[in-house]
């Protein structure tokens, strides 16, 4: 990691500032309407998030809390994974019955890219999850790891909380702190480039499995 | 007749025509049909002679000056009525939603008479849908971009085409796609103007309609020369031409 | 991508040309009413869209007006963060300050995610013109780069490609660039998908220094938003040591809040998506990176002082005013000349480069004015109105400025038009079935009307309007 060595460009900066003041100068000040939805009380947000999860070709378990663990399990074993990255701060039953047979790979100190590359997926937990777009959100917070962990492998094993999810956007943005990096994922790496239409599987992972605990 | 503005005043509705340069000069047909039309309905119909142009052309093709100025000569002559009614969405919407760009874009004050392009003035002001009309035909309407978009007139149009006895009323493929006009567009691109005419054209054969309608004689000049040049023996007609049809035109 | 747009004709002859290409025509017909049909589904799933475009235009017009608060608050977040922030006045600058910076990594190749703003300052021809390759990881980019083509949408710059000349640039381009197209590559989208992986991934894990652009910068916080469906976006954000993002200053948001109203308009407008499937979100140098951050002028400030033109620095590069335009869907995105095509690119191109050239000063013509770019405008853009503000900038050619100073005259007095039209009537038989001059472009596909022997007026005057 060096520290470039570039001069500062003050002047560009002074230059586009006084342009940008110059420009706008005398132009009115602008009230926000803020009259959209905030909220979306009623809404049933375990099914909904299942459906548009699954809209999106991401494959979606709906179990109850106590039964986590066993969903995990069987959903490795149907994936053949056998080597798995998981995160520091994922609760313990999760973790251990992903680590069942299987070997556990931990982040710490963190791999390198290409050692992420050789591993057969990743089990993470989240931070919010928005059931109108299908949207699960990490945070890089406890259970979820750095940005690369849910990246590089090619499968990804994530169980929300039922008390993590949010009807809209506007709320999962409240919920979250921008410090942290996020990402936020809508089903499985996928692309529209060719002919504008939709087809699954690029870079990222290329399946993406949630379960969500009821 | 029973739009509150009028009535409670118990005065007959009384209408300033806005024929629009186009009309005016090539389609003196639609303007008689309007008169005819909206005299059937009780209305006082006049024509201000001092009328010239909107100065959409001018506006429209970067020519501001002339087009303010036309601006303006058209505010003096339309400023005193309560209702102006035109039969072009088009010109319509050059008067109602431009005048007030044009004003800002240009820093000047201007006039904005209220002008309602006539399938507005008929089924809001006037609040009819059955005009009296009569049309045994098989016909298709093209909604027009700017009657469309820019006034919003919504299904009005075929709201009153469904009210027309004889008249079989044929949906139009890809209605709300621009048919490729757009004033001088039509001869600054040509390739472009006629291709999406050309798909306009194939949409309206596909209807199977004897009839293409529109509010707006600009578009129907545009389809019309090309279904003419094709010999489909399609005929286009404005609304206000088959709104003044009655039994008696038989 | 070592074609540039430089020297291209006016729009005119550039679309005549595309709208005889029958697999052009085609490709992009198939392509743009493919994702019309999704936008309008999702956009009408939202009961409050009309809403949201409507906090999106002012959220926007908010940050404009008080552009020069929110950038420095922007560059005190992202300093205090650990992040290095740059200013270029122009493209000259961003350029060179994008390949001092790759210089100090001492590295000979980057990784690309595609980005508007480094493609409009033609990044990648300068850094190879320095001996530095950059590799463009979008699928579209990928194709656009392998077959030495030129972009021509803003979110698919590879749309007038159908699969089967996608698989073509595969079989015959890859190999040049890194690890070959797989033998057997057939042409189903999810093939062509998994052999950009393959050429791709070994790219990904190993190159050090990645260059983005951004959908979003929020000033209070010093956040960065980028938006993408592959994955290839976060790969050149999260692995490479050196992170370095050249963002337009008209990107900008206020608050972490307003991401509420464009993590909305975005997707749905663009994609047709409820939501693409990743976003990547952050503010710094984080997980061990060096992050840099090129604040991008290039002509915005100009924009910005156009009282009317400036609506266009609104624009969030959705593409959805491409998609409905039947202007674009004929004459396809290279016509616009430049990186910009559609109706958006013919406010914003010669907005600005100025209105100096030929096909600069044609763009705001390449329009019938029929506003479905405006309906369809997340941030409610009134492309029309800026299309016709342009027109009236734009020097026009003196036969038409004489034709038009002749019809303001005519129109000018009513004794005038009703002379003009007598004029006209009398000799209505001798009008040719072919015009001749420009008006000729009518009649080469097209009928003239049949001149009337009365006009309205003369109608009305002699009649009493019908009464007698």
């Amino acid at each position: 990691m060096t520290s470039p060595m570039i001069p500062p460009t003050r002047s560009s900066r002074d230059l586009i500032l006084a342009r940008v003041r110059a420009a706008v100068r005398g132009a009115p000040e602008v009230e926000i309407p803020r009259g959209y939805r905030t909220a979306a009380p009623g809404t049933d947000l375990v099914s909904l998030l299942a459906e548009r999860l699954d809209d999106y070709r991401a494959q979606v378990h709906v179990v109850p809390e106590a039964e986590v663990p066993g969903a995990v399990a069987a959903a490795l074993d149907r994936r053949g994974a056998a080597r798995l990255v998981v995160p520091g701060g994922l609760p313990e039953e999760w973790r251990r019955a992903a680590a069942a047979g299987r070997e556990i790979v931990r982040d710490d100190p963190p791999l390198r890219a290409d050692e992420l590359d050789r591993v057969d997926g990743v089990l993470t937990a989240c931070a919010v999850a928005v059931a109108e777009t299908g949207t699960i959100v990490l945070d890089s917070g406890p259970g979820q790891g750095r940005r690369a962990l849910t990246l590089v492998p090619d499968y990804h094993l994530c169980v929300v909380r039922a008390a993590q999810i949010v009807a809209i956007v506007p709320e999962a943005v409240a919920r979250l702190d921008p410090a942290a990096p996020q990402t936020w994922i809508a089903g499985p790496s996928a692309t529209s480039d060719i002919e504008l239409n939709r087809v699954e599987g690029v870079h990222g992972p290329r399946t993406l499995e949630v379960i969500i605990a009821s | 007749m029973n739009h509150p503005e009028f009535c409670e005043r118990g005065l007959a509705v009384r209408v300033a025509l806005f024929i629009t340069c186009v009309n005016d000069t090539l389609f003196p047909g639609t303007g008689r049909a309007v008169v005819s039309l909206l005299r059937r309905l009780g209305c006082e119909v006049e024509f201000p002679a001092a009328q010239t142009c909107c100065g959409q052309m001018h506006v429209n093709t970067g020519y501001q000056a002339e087009g303010v100025k036309l601006a303006r000569h058209f505010g003096e002559v339309f400023a005193g009525y309560d209702a102006v009614v035109a039969p072009s969405g088009s010109c319509a919407s050059m008067v109602r939603e431009q005048y007030p760009r044009l004003a800002r874009a240009a820093g000047v004050t201007l006039t904005v008479p209220k002008v309602y392009d006539l399938s507005e003035f008929l089924v809001d002001v006037l609040e009819v849908t059955d005009v009296g009309a009569y049309f045994p035909h098989r016909v298709t309407y093209h909604p027009t971009c700017h009657s469309l978009r820019g006034l919003r007139v919504g299904d009005k149009p075929t709201k009153l085409l469904e009210q027309v006895r004889g008249l079989e009323l044929v949906p139009l493929p890809a209605a709300d796609e621009c048919c490729g006009f757009g004033g001088t567009f039509a001869v600054k691109n040509p390739a472009i103007s006629s291709a999406m005419c050309a798909d306009k054209v194939r949409n309206v054969m596909d209807t199977g309609a004897e009839v293409l309608c529109a509010a707006d004689n600009s578009c129907l000049m545009h389809i019309g020369g090309t279904l003419k040049r094709q010999r489909t023996g399609v005929r286009v007609m404005h609304l206000a031409e088959i709104l003044a049809r009655t039994e008696a035109d038989k | 991508m070592s074609r540039t747009f430089v020297g291209m004709p006016a729009f005119p002859r550039n679309a005549t040309r595309a709208v005889q290409n029958s697999q052009l025509r085609y490709n992009l017909r198939k392509a743009t009413h493919t994702i019309r049909g999704k936008r309008a589904a999702v956009v009408g799933e939202l009961p409050d869209w009309a809403e949201l475009r409507a906090a999106g235009k002012a959220i926007k017009d908010h940050t404009l007006r008080n552009l020069d608060t929110y950038l420095l608050q922007l560059e005190e977040a992202v300093t205090r963060a650990g992040g290095h922030v740059h200013w270029a006045a122009d493209a000259a600058e961003a350029n060179r300050i994008v390949t001092d910076l790759v210089r100090a990594t001492g590295e000979t190749s980057v990784v690309k995610v595609k980005s508007m703003a480094t493609q409009e300052i033609g990044l990648n021809e300068h850094l190879a013109a320095r001996g530095i390759t950059a590799y463009e990881t979008d699928l579209a980019e990928l194709i656009v780069q392998l077959g030495d083509d030129l972009p021509s949408h803003i979110l698919v710059p590879a749309i007038h490609r159908n699969r089967a000349e996608i698989r073509e640039i595969f079989l015959s381009k890859m190999a040049e660039w890194g690890r070959p197209a797989p033998e057997r590559l057939t042409d189903e989208p999810r093939a062509l998908a998994e052999a950009a992986r393959l050429h791709l991934r070994e790219r990904f894990l190993s190159t050090k220094v990645a260059i983005s652009g951004a959908n979003f910068m929020i000033a209070e916080t010093g956040t960065l938003v980028v938006l993408e469906s592959e994955g290839n976006g976060r790969m050149c954000l999260t692995l490479p040591e050196t992170l370095i993002s050249v963002v337009g200053i008209e990107k900008l948001l206020p608050t972490w809040r307003d991401l509420e109203v464009f993590l909305q308009l975005l997707p749905r407008s663009s994609t047709g998506e409820r939501m693409n499937p990743y976003t990547s979100m952050w503010t710094g140098a984080v997980d061990g990176q060096e992050f840099h951050l090129v604040l991008l002028d290039n002509g915005r400030t100009r924009v910005l002082a156009d009282e009317v033109g400036r609506q266009a620095l609104r624009c969030i590069r959705c593409s959805a005013c491409l998609n409905v335009c039947p202007v674009y869907e004929r004459a396809g995105g290279h016509a616009y000349g430049s990186v910009y095509p559609g109706p958006i690119g013919a406010i914003l191109t010669p907005q600005l480069r100025g209105l100096g050239s030929e096909l600069d000063r044609s763009l705001p013509y390449a329009s019938s004015l029929c506003g479905a770019c405006f309906d369809a405008c997340p941030v409610a853009i009134d492309i029309p109105e800026v299309l016709v503000h342009l027109r009236a900038k734009a020097r026009h050619a003196r036969a038409e400025r004489a034709g038009m100073r002749a019809a303001g005259w005519v129109f000018d007095r009513p004794e005038r038009l009703a002379r003009a039209q007598r004029l006209g009537s009398r000799f209505r038989r001798l009008v040719p079935r072919r015009l001749p001059g420009p008006l000729a472009a009518w009649t080469d596909t097209r009928d003239l009307p049949d001149i009337p022997a009365t006009s309205f007026r003369d109608w009305w005057d002699k009649t009493d309007g019908g009464r007698r």
